[in-house]
Parts: C-alpha cells; sequence; structure tokens
C-alpha cells in the first residue's frame, strides 16, 4: 500500500445524545480508521451506535438532537469536525459518499435513475451534459447493470431491488471518491441478490482502492467481505482486528456472544418424530391473486400453486424462500387469514379450506400465528394482559381464568407477570415477541405458524427467542411452521425444510439431507449465496 | 432467565410527558387554551343566556330604536328596538347546537359508514360512489333546496349542514380503516377468533377517534358558518328565532346608520369559528405530533 495516510481516521469519537434518553452519549470515545482499498466492518446490535458513527461522518446527523462533543474525524488528514454544511456539502459526493439500506426509499421515485446519478455530477462538476452521460453510462457498467442505454431513463420502481441497489451504488461511485461508507446496503435485498452486491462492492473496491465503512449487523456478511473488523456495543468499540482475529480469536466475551450466537449452516442433528399423527396437510393449496376487472382487463397473479404440505405434532417443517416466493402466503392461508383459492387445508383429517367464516371459528383455536414486526403485532392501545386474554375469553374462558393462563404463560416465556399491566411500547422488541408467543399459546393451538418470527431480532435475543419457540414446541407437542428466508435459522430449528421458489415448493426433504445434497438448482443457488458459509459460526460458545 | 423491564425511552413521548409534567399546560399547548377558553365562553352565554344581564330578546321597544350603547343597552339596539347584547348572546345557542349536532351527527353516521366500508368488501364501492355523488352537490343548493322544501327550522339546517359533511368523514375513516386492518395485531385478533364487530370497537375504533375529534372540530366551526349564511339568506333558522346570521341579514338595511346591528353579530361569529378552528388545529398538533413537526 503506497498511501500510508488513512483514508478515514476517527480518534476519540464522541456524540451526545439528547438529554432523557437512555444513555449520556450515542457514540462514546471511538477510534477506528481505514486504509485506501480497505474494507472495514462495523458490526454491532441495534443502539449500538454504528449509525450514528457513519451519519456523523457524512455529517448527516439530525441537527440539534446529536452532537459530536470531541474527538476528530480525519478524510484523507482533513478534520471534518467543525465544518460548516457548505464545505461538507461539497465534500459529501466528490470524496466520501454513503450508500444506504432500503433502496427504493433512498431514490426519488419520481426521477429517471439516469438524472440521479447525473444529479452528484452537476453539483460538482463543471463538465457538459454530453460527458456527464458518458459518465453515468460508464458507471452503470461498472455496477454491471445491463443494457445501460435504456435502464438510464427508467424509473426505479421498474427496477428490481437488486438493480436498485446497484443505481445507488453507481450515484455513490460516480466521482471516484475516497470513502464509500455503505449502511447495511444489502440487509433489504435477497441472499442471492445479497451476494451479487457484496461480490460487486469488493470487486469496485479492489479495482479502484477505495476505502469502505461497511456498517452492518450480520456476521455472515462480515465473514463475507470484511479486511478489519471493529465491533460496537453501547456506543463503544469493544473490540477490533483483522478478520480473521476477530472472527476465529474473538476476545471480549461480547464479540464470543455475538459470533456465538449466530446459527450455523450446519443442520443440528434432530430425532424427527415420525410416527405422530398428522396435525396439518395441504393438498395442492392454491392461491391466486385477481387484479383489475370492472373496466381493466383481469390479470391473475398466481402467489402459491400446488402446495403439498405434511406436518407431524411436535415436528418443525420450515419454509423456506425469498421474498416474494409464496411463503407467507401460504402460511396466510393455512391461518385462514386470506382464502384460499383452490385445495384442501387438513386440520385432523377435516378440511378448513372451504369454511365459511362463522363455520370456521371453532377452528381458529387450533392455528396461531406469530408475526415477524414486534412493534406491530401488538395494539399499542391495550395493556399486554388485554392482548393475552382476548383470545381464551373468545371461546368462553372466564376473565379470571384467562388472566391466571396469562401470568403462567409470561413466566413461561420468560417475563414478570405483573407486566400483564404494561403496554406494548413499554417492551424490548424480544420482549414484545415473547408476548407475541404468549399470546398464540394462550389458545392453546395445535400448531403454530412463525412467520419470519425472528427476523427483525438483533442476532442475541433471536438466539433466546428461538430457544424459546423449540421449548413451547416440546412442551405442548405443537406442530410447527417455521417460515423464514434465513437458512442458518432453518439449519437449526427445522426437522424437514420445504425450499418455494415462484409460488411452488421446489425441494422438500429433511434438513440434514437437504443441506448435504441439495436437488434443485434454485436451493443450490440460495445455498452459494449464504454469506459467511465457509466460516463455521456457532462454535465459540459464549462464556 | 427472566429479562429486565426497561424502562420507556426519549421516543415514547405520547404518555410518558404527559404523566411526568402536569403543570404548564398553558405554556406547552397556548393555541388549545386560547381556543377552549373562547368555546367555553362561548358556551357559558348559551347556556346561561338569562342571567348575563340580558332581557327578552323577542321584546320591541319602539322608542328605543337604534339606539348607540349604553347603561341600559349594551351594546345598543337595533331597528326595532330589541337589546342586541341579548340577541347575541341568544344567538350564540342557536349557533352552538347547530355547530354541535351537525358535527355529532356527521361523525356519528360518517364513523358508522367508513367502518362498513372499509370492511365489508362489497358494501365498499357502492357506499364510495354515493359518497362521491353527494360531494358533488353544493352544499348551499342542498341546504336551500331542503329548507324550501321542508320549511326553515333548526332541525331542517342541521340536516342540510350534516348531509354534505358526511362524505369527508367516510372517506377519512375508510383510509384509517383499510390501513389499520392489514397490522398484524388485527390479524392476530382474527386469528384468536375475535367476532368481527369486537375487531372493530376494539382495534380499528381507537385508531380513528383522534383523527375524528380534530375533524369535529372544523365540521362544528363549518356547519357555524354554513347555518350564519343560510339565515343571512333567510334559508336557515327562522326569523324568530335569534341567530347571527338572521340579525345580520336583518341589520344589513341600517348599516351606514347604525352598523353595530351587523358588527357584533357578525365579530362573535368570527371569533367563535376562528377558536374552533385553532383548538381543532391544536388539538390535531396533540393528538399527532408527527404532524406538528412537519409545519
Amino acid at each position: 500500500m503506497a498511501d500510508a495516510t488513512p483514508v478515514l481516521s476517527i480518534d476519540g469519537l464522541t456524540v451526545q445524545l439528547p438529554a432523557g434518553g437512555d444513555r449520556f452519549n450515542a457514540v462514546e470515545n471511538v477510534s477506528f480508521h481505514v486504509n485506501p482499498g480497505e474494507i472495514v466492518c462495523v458490526v454491532g446490535e441495534s443502539g449500538s451506535g454504528k449509525s450514528v458513527t457513519a451519519h456523523t461522518v457524512m455529517g448527516l446527523l439530525p441537527r440539534d438532537q446529536l452532537t459530536p462533543t470531541s474527538g476528530r474525524i480525519l478524510l484523507q488528514g482533513e478534520e471534518l469536525l467543525g465544518r460548516t454544511p457548505d464545505e461538507l456539502r461539497r465534500l459529501r459526493g466528490a470524496r466520501m459518499a454513503m450508500i444506504f439500506q432500503e433502496p427504493m426509499t433512498a431514490l426519488n421515485p419520481v426521477m429517471r435513475v439516469g438524472e440521479q446519478i447525473e444529479e452528484v455530477l452537476k453539483i460538482h462538476t463543471t463538465w457538459s451534459a454530453a460527458q456527464r452521460r458518458a459518465r453515468v453510462l460508464d458507471v452503470m457498467d461498472a455496477v454491471r447493470l445491463p443494457d445501460t442505454e435504456r435502464l438510464i431513463g427508467s424509473y426505479p420502481h421498474q427496477l428490481s431491488g437488486g438493480q436498485r441497489q446497484r443505481i445507488m451504488i453507481a450515484a455513490a461511485l460516480a466521482l471516484d471518491p475516497a470513502l464509500l461508507i455503505a449502511d447495511e446496503p444489502t440487509t433489504a435485498l435477497d441472499v442471492t441478490t445479497q451476494a451479487q452486491i457484496l461480490k460487486l462492492i469488493r470487486e469496485l473496491q479492489e479495482r479502484r482502492g477505495t476505502g469502505v465503512l461497511f456498517i452492518t449487523h450480520d456476521f455472515g456478511v462480515v465473514a463475507e467481505i470484511a479486511d478489519r473488523v471493529v465491533v460496537m456495543k453501547h456506543g463503544r468499540v469493544v473490540e477490533q482486528g483483522t478478520a480473521a482475529e476477530v472472527l476465529q480469536a474473538p476476545r471480549d466475551p461480547y464479540t464470543r456472544m455475538l459470533i456465538g450466537a449466530v446459527p450455523s449452516l450446519t443442520p443440528r442433528h434432530r430425532t424427527a418424530p415420525e410416527s405422530a399423527e398428522v396435525a396439518l396437510e395441504t393438498r395442492s393449496l392454491q392461491k391466486i391473486y385477481v387484479m383489475g376487472g370492472l373496466f381493466g382487463r383481469k390479470r391473475t397473479v398466481p402467489a402459491a400453486t400446488d402446495v403439498n404440505l405434511r406436518i407431524r405434532r411436535g415436528e418443525t417443517l420450515g419454509i423456506v424462500g425469498e421474498s416474494g416466493s409464496g411463503k407467507s402466503t401460504v402460511a396466510r392461508c393455512i391461518a385462514r387469514l386470506i382464502e384460499p383459492s383452490d385445495g384442501a387445508i387438513l386440520i385432523h383429517g377435516a378440511d378448513v379450506a372451504p369454511l365459511s367464516a362463522r363455520a370456521l371459528r371453532p377452528h381458529r383455536k387450533r392455528v396461531q400465528i406469530v408475526f415477524q414486526d414486534p412493534y406491530r403485532s401488538l395494539n399499542p392501545r391495550r395493556t399486554v394482559g388485554a392482548s393475552l386474554i382476548e383470545g381464551p375469553m373468545n371461546f368462553g374462558l372466564g376473565k379470571a381464568e384467562a388472566l391466571e393462563r396469562a401470568r403462567n404463560l409470561m413466566t413461561m416465556v420468560g417475563l414478570d407477570p405483573d407486566a400483564l399491566t404494561r403496554f406494548p411500547h413499554q417492551f424490548s422488541g424480544g420482549q414484545r415477541q415473547r408476548i407475541c408467543i404468549a399470546r398464540a399459546l394462550a389458545m392453546d393451538p395445535e400448531i403454530l405458524i412463525a412467520d419470519e418470527a425472528v427476523s427483525a431480532l438483533d442476532v442475541s435475543v433471536q438466539a433466546q427467542v428461538l430457544a424459546l419457540l423449540d421449548d413451547v414446541r416440546q412442551r405442548f407437542n405443537l406442530a410447527v411452521l417455521f417460515i423464514t428466508h434465513d437458512l442458518r435459522v432453518a439449519a437449526q430449528v427445522c426437522d424437514r425444510i420445504a425450499v418455494m421458489h415462484r409460488g411452488r415448493i421446489v425441494e422438500e426433504g429433511g434438513t440434514v439431507a437437504l443441506f448435504r445434497a441439495p436437488q434443485h438448482d434454485y436451493t443450490r443457488a440460495l445455498f452459494d449465496a449464504a454469506p459467511g458459509r465457509h466460516f463455521a459460526f456457532g462454535q465459540h460458545a459464549a462464556s | 432467565m427472566t429479562e429486565v423491564i426497561e424502562r420507556p425511552t426519549a421516543t415514547d413521548i405520547g404518555t410518558v410527558t404527559v404523566k411526568g409534567r402536569r403543570g404548564g399546560f398553558v405554556w406547552r399547548y397556548p393555541l388549545v387554551f386560547l381556543g377552549a377558553t373562547i368555546v367555553g365562553l362561548m358556551a357559558i352565554a348559551a347556556f346561561g343566556a338569562p342571567w348575563l344581564g340580558t332581557v327578552d330578546p323577542l321584546a320591541l321597544d319602539p322608542l328605543r330604536r337604534l339606539r348607540p350603547p349604553d347603561a341600559v343597552n349594551w351594546l345598543g339596539t337595533d331597528q326595532f328596538g330589541r337589546d342586541i347584547w341579548s340577541r347575541v348572546v341568544y344567538g350564540a345557542r342557536v349557533s352552538l347546537i347547530v355547530g354541535i349536532a351537525a358535527a355529532v351527527l356527521s361523525i356519528g353516521i360518517g364513523l358508522a359508514i367508513g367502518l362498513i366500508a372499509g370492511y365489508v368488501r362489497l358494501l365498499d364501492s357502492v357506499a364510495m360512489r354515493i359518497m362521491d355523488g353527494i360531494m358533488a352537490i353544493p352544499g348551499i343548493l342542498l341546504a336551500i333546496a331542503l329548507v324550501s322544501l321542508s320549511g326553515a327550522s333548526t332541525l331542517t339546517v342541521v340536516v342540510a349542514i350534516t348531509i354534505p359533511e358526511i362524505p369527508r368523514v367516510v372517506r377519512l375513516v375508510r383510509a384509517i380503516v383499510l390501513s389499520v386492518r392489514e397490522e398484524p395485531y388485527v390479524e392476530a385478533a382474527i386469528a384468536a377468533g375475535t367476532r368481527l364487530p369486537l375487531i372493530l370497537l376494539r382495534h380499528v375504533l381507537p385508531n380513528c377517534i383522534p383523527p375524528l375529534i380534530v375533524q369535529a372540530t372544523y365540521v362544528c366551526a363549518s356547519a357555524m358558518l354554513t347555518e350564519a349564511i343560510l339565515s343571512f339568506l333567510g334559508a336557515g333558522t327562522p326569523p324568530e328565532i335569534p341567530s347571527w346570521g338572521n340579525m345580520m341579514a336583518e341589520g344589513r338595511a341600517f348599516f351606514p346608520i347604525a352598523p353595530r346591528i351587523v358588527l357584533f353579530p357578525g365579530i362573535a361569529l368570527a371569533l367563535t369559528i376562528l377558536a374552533i378552528n385553532v383548538l381543532g388545529d391544536g388539538l390535531r398538533d396533540r393528538l399527532d405530533p408527527r404532524l406538528a413537526k412537519r409545519m
């Protein structure tokens, strides 16, 4: 490395939180640096201050709320703190650029993507329109977008999520900045797309010698892409070092806990209950959405086609697939939150698919569902207790008994029974997910559907909630339908896995067999895309 | 492995600050306070009219016509010798009754239709097309037509004002219902076997209340204004009931020599409507902090 000056060097950075927060400083005494041609991953759970650090560098902190109080941030040796907004604006885009998590909201929906890339050039250069257009096509080529002449005039909604993220990267790299800050750039993407984007960032960075500050919560991504790793917790750096050092020999207990909590891709050996009674079976289940009609031409969109599933009691069946694969549609059909178009849903041999809402009611309690978003799954205006007793009281249980059951369930999911009088906003995400599990169990169900139930949680919390789900499965002999996009999670909790792609089940089998020898091309593509697959996680247990 | 319940963080501003700091309401919500005070005074005037130094607002006194304000007639008298102060105070009754009745009726009916339209797909398009139809009829025209068909009375005026307001409430409620019904907690309630009426009552309705309170203040203000316009046009409150609108209508011929006949009810009307709108704005900011920040 010829250039010895780091692209970015942060020294003793402290950013103060507004009064009344849960801690005094958002970021405290943070120091690390990014060398040219190096990818530094800042990794931590939500609230660790990793995003605040990135936004401080870009000068994008919300004014009057977060203020850097001490420390230095040097961009190629130049101090960034204390610059006027105007000076920072000139640096942004030209010498440092940022890409964000959500490519849909980060792009302007009513502006052609070509113009959005060009905007950076308009602001920072005095080039002619022809020069700018040539440059735009050039960077679009560089991020491997196909058919750039056509794409340059498209609007964001006409592109796929991966293509949108490529546009973001193209805009960020248009002026060859020295520093690229990537704030969870692949979190909202499917695994196969994520793998492509990670490869692209790696490739561009090697070719151009850009320093990359990569913010992520995902140790799989870290293993995939990082040269060096900075681990943050509650606003402090707890450990930093090369990727190999931190991943293979973590010194700090927190890092060890984080890495230990990452589920392994090697399936755990489980004894599947072969002979238990079948709790749920679907036969040729189908869901077709009909759009338009009346005036427009009717369009039919098959969301799920010919889905055949079978779950025994005490067994966990995983449905794995990317967004739009129809896995949630299947779950919601089985819970009868949406009407299946065709096929049968047999619960203990009785077909519930054709039943009317009234006739269905007695069957409702048998199937319960836990949703992904812990912040929207509980009515914010009702106490946790009211949410927990609602279902049992619908089926004729007295209030006192229902409350007693709710108290027992709260204890069982690891929460204080006296917290029943509290409101959902007084709980953390993981605690809310426990409450949702308790709410489902309050119905005394036979089938529990977990629809991405741990996807929104931090990895350490995720591990606890997974353990809880497994515990209640055994205790109540539940049939669990586990919907997930995360192969690691699926490997750890599922007895059998069904892989869905474009509304169909393309492969189904025992977890161990499926992971050892995937048959279908799509399954193999999924496995190849899993970030950090070459690194064996789940070995450093928390100490 | 019992977890410690987290204490609320700074983001949960809603309930925490209200419970935490009781004092200083006036200073934190000056608009709500100001609006509520004026509306409160109007309400006192309406209910306590007989005890506020008033005489019979209909009593004619031909000897004291068009008198300027003095110790007997605080705001002077009109062309028939009626006491303007008494008529303004009693006039508040009509405005308040019409305003509140129109608000309650349009919110009540609109809420019911909106909930059904938002939840029952079959009725949705039918109900919304009917609402579109009502919205296409000019409100004043409908009112004049109704009054000429069924005669002038406070009830007719209320009905005439309520009907054109209903579609706005329906649209508001329907929009909220459509977004709330997709919330996972509503789906969880469905999966728990909660019947539709209970779901609407427990999970959907509470989300409609804050915007509806704000909407109610606007309906109320606009109803008072419409009532005054209708009375002014002679198609509203019958002349034997003192209302601000017909005071202004009767007094407009005498404006050059006794402007107070028109001015005082006009001021009362303007002040009330301003106060109600200010109260509505303040409540909206209080009930929906996201909107307040955007202003």
